[in-house]
């Protein structure tokens, strides 16, 4: 490896020598071959998919992507159907776009702040019966999606009645309020698990500098907000990242809950659409799911240096 | 070629979202507000409190927290019971609302249903579950499910480990990890294109299309069927979960790597450690925490998975997984009293999990 | 039917051309001066005349027809939306089946389904989740449509759903071109079909070529030639008795028709022209299963009319062409019963407005605008031929409107979801993959509902 001796200066020398050494070590033949194995195994098919989705309809069926290499035939065919294939039922992707992205922004928002509310007062404050309201939202995480669906539905449909009687309304919504429905119900899927992984690193910082805080008189609002926060950053930037993915990707609660029109509709739902009635139009998809790749690339690419900044509970515990 | 884009008919979509924000916003506020009355102590050295905080800064790093742990030490620590109950209640409350309405319900209600027939009309006692362990196709999913739930965790963390551990504080770590991380970003859709190309499967002779057949062509194999052999081909759709979700693993667990301190690697590096004992006595233990939710959130995310298995062979030629199963019973067939009957097992198998859950908090307590 | 159908041509026109004239006119909010008012908008708006005005409602329609079939209902019905002055929200979901029953579980519902199942259609009718179809939509049905289609959106005595589109499946796709050059004639016999794929495989070309995988619905390619088979070896009584289940899935006349699919499905020297050995059929996507045909590595493929479609660019599909089919012909060249498919709209809701869409999409002129549009096929006698597009949607509405048709449709729509979309396309696709006839047939048997 060429690259040993510049990356041990780049690290801090304090933290830095150590690991660097670790990393010495580990980095021989042996690890970067392992690594470049394991990147191109992973990248491959990928690849496939990018070149095929750029070979016209009937090669894609005929002959495989690396035949490029030999008989080089590209079309921008695919993407221009998928970017801006009019279509009387749907309107062009890039309202689908808009759709997509009004759906997942407050969708991550809300369950990253109500879970680690939820994970702060689990982690660190107190009071009886926590272990058991800690070990019900964990036991969550396994109701399947989609047996939540029906309820979730007609909870906003048609409100809720013990008996006969109305306690809640109907949600009613009409034209852009419908989003609402869909971040509701994200709000509602991603919580166990945003608990679970925001109390697990939460729960490793550090005792004391806590208790110190509240011994000064700190309140809670204050030691969340300029204590823990930061500290778990990283954490919440990674289950940021997974869920905006998770929504972003999603297709089921998208169809139940946004519809299928261009009106609220995410782009899966488009995507799908664009298969065809009888799924014959699939090349299309390889176009489309490129399309749909590119902005969750991009949020992973900026906030990358989240992750590499590192968990500083680790560290701070030894 | 039509490029124009009315603008006009999305900016009620925009409004709706400067909504959503802006209510996100108050909603968060509020909740700070309702805790900030309520001081978690009596201020009894509100100027150190002050003091402490200020010198963290808006945004504390680790060296600075080391720095400041004696300190706040030295300022010492009063024991004093204090009511959490009331702000427990409201860090809690906007989590535990949805969650009841979400997820609580339906989850009760799915039990209830698991007893009776298909269209919910008729308790049938526990014909379901009498159902689903007579028929004779039920082995097949169970065994496929419990092949899935232990091979899909080990394999995806040991992968990811791996990767994070090579990768690590390389100069191209960065570009390494967006390259596992790729799979991830794409939504299960494509995924079973890409794979379903991969497995793709032409007659001997003739031009292959699929990856995998072609290479085992170019090494003078037949070209096979991946996907009709069971029980192999479980272990072709197992490769698709795991591809995806390494990356998953990897960001978590170089995370958790690069938070291993410094003073322990070097002293393991004094002791003369070789590579792999550094690996097994030093960073395994250290980031253990770590591993154990990605295999947790991967057995349950593996319990739950339906996607790769619908997109790619629909269940058939003996690879259905008990989600599968379920979301053919409840919504395909109507039957949704099996479906339900389903719902309820899966919720029984993640009982280790929750136990083992039970356990680690119990011993943390002590 | 000409005469009725000119007004409607006009109208979309019309209709295109002038959008503000149409939008004066038509889109009124007052009803009364535009319903007598100026000669262009009423013209172009009298065909719609009967179904009122609407104004400002709105029906939502839910289908499992997608992409472009799905924008060329809109284009169709868009005069009919601007003379009532409604607005018809449609929405197009590759997972109808699943979807259908969650919305309608959760109470929300779409105002109109078009269902492709008659089977589904009976489960949410005997629900009590569909309104009853209002007397002007049966009337147009009885009127539009022979008593067997009309039987399909009837539960329990109830008239529920007129049909919609239709596609008939008892079609083997050939290559006129090919069977030229070899000397090769269509087959009017089953015996002669099968000398006629010996002949072929004599001659080193697989005669069949096939695929079934579909995603989650692999296997139902599979399960139409087995009912296409059972139609011709059954009577259609017969053939009713084993849809409904009065006829044992595993009866011995079931084994033995599944047995005359398998002489060709099952036998190497017969399939898989171009892509391998029988269990190739499995891998291989029905979307792909003729494709060989035109590269000369397979002769004969069982597919439906809407196969026409998924032909690579550039194939002409003409009695002369590249491809074209014939019927698949049973023992008695005398008797043709057909096997065939297509849709029912249902309602959730019985609004006026949802009411007057339901009684525009049984006429004959909703058909008949929509055929000039594009490639479409329906039952409704009210068809003028003259519109369909190629020749195997003329064929193919010939064969529906024929009085002496005996028209069956898909048994796997019929048969409740569990069977007919569930255990019969596993079943067939096993049978493919190397289980012998009476294994899968058995256990299709026992997976029967049993109330």
């Amino acid at each position: 490896m060429t690259t040993v001796p510049s990356t041990v200066t780049a690290v801090r020398p304090a933290a830095g020598s150590a690991a660097g050494r670790v990393r010495k070590r580990l980095t021989n033949r042996t690890a970067s071959a392992v690594a470049i194995v394991i990147a191109v195994l992973w990248t491959t098919p990928t690849f496939g998919l990018f070149l095929s989705s750029l070979r016209p309809e009937d090669q894609i069926k005929s002959t495989g992507w690396w035949t490029f290499f030999s008989d080089p035939q590209l079309t921008l065919e695919n993407y221009q159907e998928v970017l801006f294939g009019t279509s009387s039922s749907s309107g062009q992707m890039a309202s689908f776009l808009v759709n997509s992205l009004v759906i997942t922004i407050p969708s991550v928002l809300f369950p990253l702040a109500f879970a680690a509310f939820a994970a702060y007062a689990l982690a660190w404050v107190s009071f009886r019966g926590r272990n058991w309201v800690y070990i019900g939202i964990f036991a969550l995480q396994v109701v399947p999606l989609q047996m939540s669906l029906v309820p979730l539905l007609s909870f906003f449909s048609e409100g809720v009645s013990v008996f006969g009687t109305q306690i809640l309304p109907a949600w009613e919504l009409e034209g852009p309020a419908r989003f609402a429905q869909v971040w509701f119900a994200h709000t509602c899927f991603a919580l166990p698990l945003g608990v679970f992984l925001l109390h697990n690193f939460m729960s490793e910082l550090p005792g004391e500098l806590m208790e110190a805080a509240r011994v000064d008189g700190a309140t809670h609002g204050m030691i969340f907000r300029r204590l823990v926060l930061p500290l778990v950053a990283p954490a919440l930037a990674t289950f940021g990242i997974f869920q905006f993915l998770w929504v972003w990707n999603d297709l089921l609660v998208g169809l139940i809950f946004a519809g299928g029109t261009a009106d609220s509709a995410p782009m899966t739902v488009r995507l799908a659409q664009m298969a065809g009635t009888r799924g014959n139009e699939w090349q299309r998809l390889t176009a489309g799911a490129f399309v749909s790749v590119v902005i969750p690339l991009i949020v992973f690419l900026s906030m990358q240096r989240y992750f590499v900044r590192g968990l500083l509970a680790g560290g701070v515990k030894g | 070629m039509n490029l124009d884009f009315d603008f006009a008919a999305e900016q009620p979509k925009l409004v709706q979202l400067l909504l959503g924000v802006v209510a996100f916003c108050a909603v968060v506020a509020l909740l700070l507000l309702l805790l900030g009355g309520a001081p978690a102590q009596p201020r009894s050295r509100p100027l150190a409190a002050t003091l402490l905080l200020r010198l963290l800064g808006p945004a504390p790093t680790r060296a600075r927290v080391r720095l400041l742990l004696p300190l706040s030490r030295l300022l010492g620590r009063v024991p004093v019971r204090q009511r959490a109950w009331p702000q427990a209640a409201v860090l809690l409350a906007p989590a535990l609302v949805l969650l009841g309405i979400g997820l609580v319900v339906p989850a009760v209600r799915t039990t209830v249903l698991s007893f009776m027939n298909g269209d919910g009309t008729a308790w049938v006692g526990l014909d379901n579950y009498a159902w689903m362990f007579t028929q004779p196709e039920a082995v097949t999913v169970l065994r496929n499910t419990l092949i899935w739930v232990l091979l899909v965790p080990v394999l995806v963390t040991a992968v990811g480990l791996l990767y994070a551990v090579v990768v690590d504080r390389t100069r191209f770590e960065s570009i390494a990890k967006s390259l596992v991380f790729l799979p991830m970003a794409i939504s299960f859709v494509g995924a079973g294109i890409i794979w379903k190309f991969v497995y793709a499967y032409r007659p001997e002779g003739s031009d292959q299309i699929g990856l995998l057949n072609q290479l085992v062509v170019a090494f003078g194999g037949t070209p096979q069927q991946w996907l009709l052999e069971p029980p192999l081909n479980t272990l072709f759709l197992i490769v698709v979960m795991v591809w995806i979700q390494a990356g998953f693993a990897t960001v978590v667990l170089s995370a958790a790597i690069k938070g291993i301190p410094a003073e322990i690697i070097e002293a393991a590096r004094l002791d003369g450690a070789s590579p792999l004992q550094m690996f097994f006595r030093v960073t395994l233990p250290s980031i253990r925490s770590a591993v154990v939710v990605v295999l947790v959130t991967q057995s349950i995310g593996t319990l739950k998975l339906f996607d790769i298995v619908r997109t790619m062979t629909g269940g058939q030629f003996d690879t259905s997984v008990i989600a599968n199963e379920m979301y053919n019973q409840a919504f395909r067939y109507g039957e949704t009293g099996k479906g339900a009957a389903l719902a309820v097992f899966l919720f029984v198998l993640v009982t280790p999990i929750i136990v083992y859950q039970i356990r680690q908090r119990r011993e943390a307590a002590r | 039917m000409s005469l009725l159908s000119r007004p409607a041509r006009t109208a979309l026109i019309a209709g295109s051309l002038s959008l503000a004239l149409a939008a004066t006119g038509c889109g009124s909010s007052d009803p009364e001066p535009a319903a007598g008012g100026d000669s262009g908008a009423s013209a172009e708006c009298a065909p719609f005349a009967r179904f009122g005005k609407h104004e400002g409602k709105k029906v939502s329609i839910y289908s499992p027809i997608r992409d472009k079939e799905a924008d060329l209902f809109q284009e169709t019905w868009a005069p009919f939306e601007k003379c009532t002055g409604m607005k018809i929200t449609y929405e197009g979901t590759g997972e109808f089946e699943a979807q259908i029953q969650v919305r309608t579980d959760g109470g929300n519902p779409p105002d109109l389904a078009f269902f492709p199942q008659p089977g589904l259609l009976e489960r949410f009718a005997k629900a009590g989740k569909l309104k009853p179809a209002p007397a002007e939509v049966k009337k147009l049905t009885d009127q539009n449509w022979s008593a067997d289609w009309a039987k399909y959106g009837t539960v329990d005595g109830t008239f529920y759903a007129a049909p919609l589109g239709a596609s008939v499946k008892s079609f083997v796709w050939y290559s006129p071109k090919m069977f030229a050059e070899k000397g090769w004639a269509v087959p009017a016999t089953w015996d002669e079909l099968m000398t006629l794929s010996n002949t072929i495989a004599g001659t080193g070309i697989k005669p069949w070529c096939a695929g079934i995988e579909s995603g989650d619905a692999t296997g139902w390619p599979a399960t139409d030639w087995i009912e296409d088979i059972l139609l011709r070896e059954l009577s259609p009584e017969e053939y009713d008795d084993w849809v409904t289940h009065k006829l044992p899935f595993n009866d011995p006349k079931v084994v033995a028709a599944v047995d005359k699919v398998g002489a060709i499905l099952k036998n190497d020297k017969f399939v898989n022209g171009g892509y391998g050995p029988v269990k190739s059929i499995a891998s291989t996507a029905f979307q792909e299963g003729g494709v060989p045909i035109t590269e000369g590595k397979c002769a004969l493929h069982r597919q439906a009319s809407f196969y026409a479609n998924f032909w690579p660019e550039g194939t002409t599909v003409a009695k002369d062409g590249d491809v074209f089919a014939f019927y698949l012909p049973g023992n008695d060249p005398a008797k043709k019963p057909v096997l065939g498919a297509g849709e029912f709209v249902a309602a959730f809701a019985d609004r006026p407005e949802v009411q007057a869409v339901q009684a525009y999409l049984a006429t004959g002129d909703y058909a008949n605008a929509r055929m000039k549009l594009g490639t479409y096929v329906s039952a409704n006698k009210g068809v003028d031929v003259a519109n369909a597009q190629n020749e195997i949607d003329r064929l193919s509405i010939q064969m529906l409107q024929d009085p002496n048709t005996v028209f069956r449709f898909d048994g796997s729509d019929l048969m409740p979801a569990a069977v007919g979309a569930g255990t019969f396309w596993k079943g067939m696709t096993d049978w493919i993959n190397g289980k012998d006839t009476k294994t899968v047939l058995d256990y299709i048997e026992a997976s029967w509902p049993k109330s």
